[in-house]
């Protein structure tokens, strides 16, 4: 065989294996949660079920799941009952496809469809405390429960979305997603230890906001670090980016409401 | 904007002279007043100005609380357990918004 045949012989080989393996995006192994890279003290305040301050949105969540709202007169509990069952797990499942509005939702926006729709109620604002606590009662009722979504079917195209958002070079400096929280967690970028990116703490309570914020909100805060244009709240791109966070720490544990600095 | 939500934690249960531990988070704002809105307009300041905390018909805590406390505070407090009774922690903000919060003390 000579040289040329030989070197075209691994170029063929090369392509069809190119072609035949999807290549897994690259993504840390195993996903660890975003507390892990806080500070010692943060992870104290986020284990203590009384101090940890988003435990206070938990508790307004739980009272408003029990109002009655809009014209319907219906509270959340009237048609879910008690959310420490009816919610267990859910929202370890979101983003996710909604059949009856051929749309994908994340738990914010499926909450707010609940509101306008179920209970005819005028939709609460995102990251209005209201939205935020009955989101973060949600989410904390799948405290321990693994992250698993589904990117199949009629969410491959959101997913997909996301992924390609994902490794999108964007804004003045230049940075996807995946240069950070692929390529240099664990390391630190001037005062701050860059995480992995993982979405198992949120809602949660960030000190620099002194509240409670949406998975959204800090998304929107990579998107102003790397001086990008932010996407509005619940704009397909988002959630699309949600949706991929979420398929990308899959297993990994629920921890809503997380504490970060 | 202040929801008058708080915690108040106190042990299940104490023995005469136990000191106890008595823990609260209230959820407000702590508004500085040097903060501005997205319009420019400042954001009038509206902190906790005053906290106290009654144990049965005493005093035992008092707190004078200002703009240097974060959001949400938190304070902890102890106290010596004496027999079962209601510890009461009622506080004001500039707004003159009141909230309270009550949990009872087991003492046997």
């Amino acid at each position: 065989m000579s040289l040329g045949r030989r070197t075209l012989w691994w170029m063929a080989m090369c392509g069809s294996m190119a072609a035949l393996a999807q290549p897994v995006p690259p993504h840390p192994v195993p996903p660890q949660s975003g507390s892990t890279f806080q500070s010692k003290e943060n992870r104290a305040l986020e284990a203590d079920e009384f101090a940890n301050p988003g435990m206070l949105w938990v508790e307004q969540g739980a009272k408003l799941w029990r109002e009655a709202r809009g014209t319907t007169g219906n509270s959340c509990a009237d048609c879910h009952g008690d959310a420490k069952q009816t919610m267990r797990g859910v929202a370890a499942a979101y983003p996710r496809h909604d059949a009856s509005i051929r749309r994908i939702l994340n738990l914010e926006q499926r909450i707010n469809h609940c509101v306008s729709e179920n209970q005819k109620a005028t939709s609460l604002a995102y990251e209005s405390r209201e939205l935020l606590s009955l989101a973060t009662f949600v989410a904390h009722q799948s405290k321990g429960m693994p992250i698993k979504v589904d990117v199949s079917g009629a969410s491959a195209a959101t997913y997909g979305r996301g992924k390609a958002l994902y490794f999108q070079r964007i804004g003045q400096m230049n940075l996807a997603c995946t240069h950070c929280h692929d390529q240099n967690w664990g390391k630190t970028l001037l005062a701050e230890s860059v995480s992995q990116g993982q979405p198992d703490g949120w809602p949660a309570y960030r000190l620099e906001w002194q509240t409670v914020g949406s998975l959204q909100r800090r998304l929107r805060a990579c998107f102003f670090g790397v001086r990008a244009e932010q996407p509005a709240f619940g704009s397909d791109d988002l959630v699309a980016l949600e949706l991929y966070l979420a398929q990308r720490a899959a297993g990994l544990p629920i921890t809503a409401p997380g504490v970060r600095r | 904007m202040s929801s008058g939500l708080a915690r108040l934690r106190v042990p299940e249960s104490a023995q005469p002279g136990e000191i106890v531990e008595v823990r609260l988070l209230i959820q407000h704002d702590m508004e500085t007043g040097f903060r501005r809105d997205m319009q420019g307009r400042a954001v009038p300041m509206n902190v906790i100005t005053e906290v106290r905390a009654r144990y049965g018909d005493q005093d035992v805590f008092r707190a004078e609380l200002g703009s240097g406390i974060s959001a949400n505070p938190y304070l902890a407090f102890s106290i010596r357990a004496v027999k079962t009774g209601e510890i009461r922690v009622e506080w004001i903000d500039t707004a003159g918004v009141r909230g309270s919060v009550s949990a009872v003390l087991n003492v046997t």
